[in-house]
């Protein structure tokens, strides 16, 4: 999923500004807020009717509450605690009002009944791939009401009504009637961090959590070992992330404490964790921890003291690789693990000479994709065998490798982007796109606009070819962010790609989205989110943090 | 403004070392933890001194009685380097202590540098010591901030100190970073946090472009309106007079001067707001269109109000230099009024209407030499109008290398003293490791007598506030705003390579993270003490 670039030593010239001090010399159209009638909405909703008729909301009496007749109760954590954190959203910079007791000068909304229609409300479960996130919300005297089948189209619905509130001139807190139908366009909307480039502190991936939601993200693919590091502490083989393979064995690993923080933090609100194992390459650091797994690259006849990715003609490796990836699938809830499979560099295979051997035994002759074919088939099986579907990235599916029928393919390469989607999608393979939106990638400007246009179903396939397009994700590479940059960097950009992901086909109008866009990060940054500005402009309410 | 400090770090103790005779050997700079920006003289030996925090102590030396009345700004400087230099006491980390007595003294004097009375008795039999000798308290600032820099922890926690010699001055006397105000407000925090990293970096200017046209958020004594109107919001997005004493202080405290931006006749939308009369009504056949364009130069209320409002904020400003602006003037909306034609023909000025900026920033210039300050005006000025008074700065903003060194060559050649800004914009930003294009800058690369290059007195990295504000400024200033720092206080000579600062600059970076500051990272790895915010 990397390019094939040196990045460390990457430098890309600095445009030098001629013309003007200091205007927008990007192309991209500097936009300009002309307000939108959908006030702050975002991602927008799929339908959206608002009425001039405004209640208020006192933080003293409003109340989220279960209706009557819902199927999850005072037992639902997922819901009680969504309930208080929307409150505090909503509520949490308000002072004590006093003990004055004001008559109502206007009408007043004092509750939001949630109702959980579908008969298993999905309480206690985790969110999974085909999860129902749709939901009806209805703001009308006396009550609001959100309608759900399931929980996690009620925290969807809950982000929205928090969304529709705002404060009138006074200060109070307002909500106009209204009535929503909403429901995502894509099932499958995620962003990958990368926590082996650089270590990621919890609070840092838990904070990005909330962001997520408030975006109506759905799927936190943890792109977690890599080549730099290895900072998954693993019951099995401690030795992996102990003995070198994380840049710190106490301060830069994750425990299986902290894994499980994690997937609860994101399963109340709705998120996902998709875990990615990188394998064969973007292995070094497995090496440090786990002798004879990674292939010895030879010089001549000799090896060079160097390794190259995982070794895939010993049977150790595969004994290796079932036991770890059990682990993987006792430990992550969810129903896929990513197995990556991405940039794998043939020269220290083609270098090793027991590898050639083997290979001129197995009638594989010079055809090192077909080496990484034969691993992959084997991993996908181990995978199989635990009950978990595989995702993959695009070169496992370019380079031939039978798939089973349940694989999905991450396609992340931007040249050749229409093609590789329509021949995805036409062996029958659901697909996730997140070339558009590699967003490690900056540049000056508002390049946000990029990635709000990038369209997922921009190929000529057919109605079935596009049904197998199940969504995209936001990737943000860790070679130059750490926690003193990575949430400012992703939002709002990452916003930009969940509407895309959620919202109708046709919302495309950029004028309107940065005007949304704009109130949505000055929200964002009023919850604690460092969100960077999309252009000049305040936000009531600055970031008050470093 | 030349300030030199040696220190010699001297230690000589009998506890736990032998007594040999080390002599200084020059280690390579570049592979060792070591001080950003490179001192003009370092020689660091393999020699090594345990310091422990609870026996370390500040003194002055003994001949320092004639100079006490600028203790108070060492003395704040002590409180802050201490934690600085043993940051576990802060963090509550255990940290082994050692008997060893660590003394650091330090000599400073007003007098020249070689002056007897300030030849100290570096040796202490007793106990190690280190001197600071430096002839202004600046000095001493940044001498403390390379001695801070040169404590290292052992493993277990032992903090140590190489036996080092270092004499060290600055390339340039100007080193600043422009922040702006307007286009986003920037919280008293963001400023104040940005003024610690720069000192760090050694920077010493704090060069505040402080309103623009999006917002004007100074709040002036004698023009209340202009922040109560022209301000994001009158109360909440303002610097009060108070705030403005505040970074003040708190620059003063780290040797940083504020040289504050009040940009006009252009870049003045903001300034309409709060001050009927001041901007050019444009117009649109012959009747105004309600919109309005610079400041009005053919009006002699903008000069009254221009010399009342720099008599307040020469004032509030100590710094003896003011940065006029007089950038990107936009004469299309002069040229639609007929007052302002009638005012042309009138001066004779024809249809140039850069006659007609340099008149108005000639005028401004005045007004501000009267008030005893020195002007810093955008290279625009001086494109237009080569007869500006001689004593004006001229800040060089525009272009690719070629064009920015030819713009040197002549504003040298016509003696003005030239503040290089151009090659270190880093609003703008890219993919990688763009720093390295800021570190291979020569400022006086350009072509000129000895005489034209003394006139470059520094650098000024700009970050220009479109995309910037308090959540993103920090990362986006550090560390990529220290390849300036480095270039425009080490020796070239010795500071050619890139990629020989590379794992100094890491290392750097990774202390000013420990240090609270959100300076992101250079390439993939990791410091011991990870940022621990959001």
């Amino acid at each position: 999923m990397l390019a094939g670039l040196n990045f460390a030593t990457l430098l890309l010239s600095v445009a030098v500004c001629q013309g003007s001090q200091y205007k927008d010399i990007n192309s991209e159209t500097v936009s300009v807020d002309q307000g939108s009638t959908y006030g702050s909405l975002w991602p927008l909703p799929q339908q959206v009717s608002l009425s001039e008729v405004s209640f208020k909301l006192s933080s003293s009496s409003f109340r989220v509450v279960d209706a009557e007749g819902s199927s999850a109760g005072p037992s639902c954590n997922i819901l009680q605690n969504a309930y208080r954190r929307y409150y505090e959203y909503l509520f949490g910079n308000a002072r004590k009002t006093g003990h004055f007791k004001r008559k109502a000068a206007r009408s007043e909304l004092s509750e939001l009944q949630v109702s959980i229609t579908s008969g298993d409300s999905d309480c206690d479960g985790y969110p999974g791939a085909t999860s129902d996130e749709s939901y009806e919300l209805t703001v009308d005297q006396p009550y609001a009401i959100l309608k759900a089948p399931k929980v996690w189209g009620a925290l969807r619905g809950l982000e929205t009504f928090s969304q529709l509130v705002y404060e009138d001139e006074y200060g109070a807190k307002s909500i106009n009637s209204s009535k929503i139908v909403d429901f995502p366009r894509f099932q499958h909307r995620g962003i990958l961090l990368d926590t082996s480039r650089h270590f990621l502190p919890i609070k840092v991936i838990l904070a990005n959590l909330e962001a997520m939601a408030m975006n109506k993200f759905n799927v936190f693919h943890w792109h977690i070992v890599d080549d730099p590091s290895f900072p998954y502490l693993s019951r099995t083989f401690p030795q992996l992330s102990q003995m070198q393979g994380a840049y710190h064995p106490y301060t830069h690993v994750y425990t299986p404490g902290d894994v499980k923080m994690i997937i609860e933090f994101a399963r109340l609100r709705g998120i996902r964790v998709v875990p990615e194992f990188d394998t064969p390459g973007h292995t070094q650091s497995w090496g440090k921890g786990q002798k004879d797994l990674l292939t010895p690259c030879y010089s001549g006849s000799t090896p060079s003291g160097t390794f190259g990715p995982v070794n895939p003609i010993l049977n150790t490796t595969y004994d290796f690789m079932n036991l770890l990836f059990k682990e993987i699938s006792e430990v992550f809830p969810d129903a896929y693990v990513h197995l990556g499979g991405d940039e794998v560099d043939f020269n220290c295979w083609k270098s090793n000479p027991d590898i050639q051997k083997w290979m001129d035994e197995h009638g594989l002759g010079k055809d090192y994709a077909k080496l990484e074919s034969f691993y992959i088939q084997k991993l996908l099986g181990i995978v199989a065998a635990t009950k978990k579907g595989s995702m993959i990235w695009q070169e496992v599916f370019d380079n031939g490798v039978k798939l089973p029928a349940d694989a999905v393919v991450n396609v992340w390469m931007g040249s050749g982007l229409q093609g590789e989607m329509f021949n995805v999608t036409a062996a029958g393979f659901t697909t996730i796109l997140s070339a558009p939106w590699y967003l490690d990638y900056i540049s000056y400007g508002q390049d946000w606009q990029r990635y709000y246009k990038a369209e997922p179903l921009d190929f000529k396939g057919s109605d079935a070819q596009n049904k197998l397009v199940i969504g995209g994700e936001a990737c943000l590479w860790g070679e130059f962010v750490d926690s003193t940059n990575l949430t400012p960097r992703l939002w709002p950009r990452a916003s930009a790609v969940g509407e895309r992901l959620w919202s109708a086909k046709d919302v495309t109008d950029i004028n309107d989205a940065y005007s949304r866009l704009s109130k949505h990060r000055c929200r964002m940054v009023e919850r604690g989110i460092p969100a960077e500005p999309l252009f000049t402009s305040f936000c009531r309410h600055e970031y008050k943090g470093n | 403004y030349v300030f030199i400090y040696f220190i010699y770090l001297v230690f000589n103790c009998c506890t736990h070392h032998n007594h040999t005779l080390s002599l200084p050997i020059m280690l390579d700079l570049n592979t060792v933890e070591s001080v950003w920006p490179l001192p003009q003289k370092l020689a660091i030996s393999e020699e090594r001194y345990p310091l422990s925090p609870t026996h370390f102590n500040f003194y002055y030396g003994e001949d320092q009685a004639s100079i006490m009345k600028d203790c108070s700004l060492l003395d704040s400087a002590f409180t802050r380097y201490f934690p600085l230099i043993f940051p576990d006491l802060t963090s509550g980390k255990p940290t082994r202590l050692t008997g060893v007595l660590a003394k650091f003294t330090i000599m400073y004097c007003f007098v020249s540098l070689m002056a007897p009375a300030c030849v100290v008795d570096q040796l202490n039999v007793s106990a190690g010591q280190a001197v600071l000798n430096s002839d202004t308290v600046w000095g001493a600032l940044r001498g403390l901030e390379t001695f801070s820099q040169l404590v290292q922890q052992e493993e277990d926690g032992t903090y140590f100190i190489n036996k080092t010699e270092i004499e060290d001055f600055p390339s340039f006397q100007y080193r600043g970073i422009l922040l702006d105000t307007s286009r986003h407000f920037l919280p008293l925090k963001a400023i104040l946090n940005t003024l610690d990293a720069m000192a760090y970096s050694k920077f010493n200017v704090f060069h505040w472009h402080i309103v623009d046209d999006p917002s004007f958020p100074y709040q002036s004594r004698t023009f209340p309106d202009l922040s109560s109107k022209g301000a994001y919001h009158p109360m909440s997005h303002i610097y009060t007079q108070s705030d403005v004493r505040r970074v003040l202080t708190h620059a003063r405290l780290r040797g940083i001067r504020v040289i504050p931006e009040f940009d006009s006749p252009g870049h003045t939308q903001s300034w309409g707001k709060g001050q009927p009369n001041l901007l050019t009504p444009c117009y649109k056949g012959s009747s105004p269109s309600g919109t309005f364009g610079p400041i009005n130069p053919a009006s002699a209320l903008s000069y009254i109000f221009m010399s009342q409002f720099l008599k307040e904020v020469t004032s509030v400003f100590p710094d003896p230099y003011f940065h006029l602006g007089g950038d990107e003037v936009n004469f299309s909306c002069w040229q639609s009024n007929p007052d302002v034609r009638a005012f042309m023909q009138k001066m004779g000025f024809g249809k140039d209407y850069t006659k007609l900026e340099s008149f108005y920033m000639e005028n401004i210039v005045n007004i501000t030499s009267n008030l005893n300050k020195t002007s810093i005006v955008w290279q625009d000025v001086f494109d237009y109008h080569e007869r500006i008074p001689k004593d004006t700065i001229l800040h060089i903003w525009k272009g690719l290398p070629a064009q920015y060194k030819a713009e040197t060559s002549r504003m040298t050649k016509a003696g003005h003293r030239v503040l290089l800004g151009a090659p270190w914009y880093i609003n703008h930003i890219a993919y990688g490791q763009d720093w390295r294009i800021s570190y291979n800058v020569q400022p006086l690369n350009f072509s000129g007598t000895e005489e034209q290059k003394k006139l470059v007195i520094g650098g000024e990295v700009s970050m220009w506030g479109e995309y910037v504000d308090a959540t993103n400024l920090s990362p986006r200033l550090w560390p990529r705003a220290c390849a300036a720092a480095e270039r425009l206080w080490s020796d070239e000579s010795q500071t050619r390579s890139a990629e020989a600062a590379f794992p100094r600059l890491q290392a750097f970076r990774c202390s000013l993270l420990r240090r609270g500051v959100r300076a992101e990272p250079l390439s993939p790895g990791h410091c011991s003490d990870e940022y621990r915010g959001i």
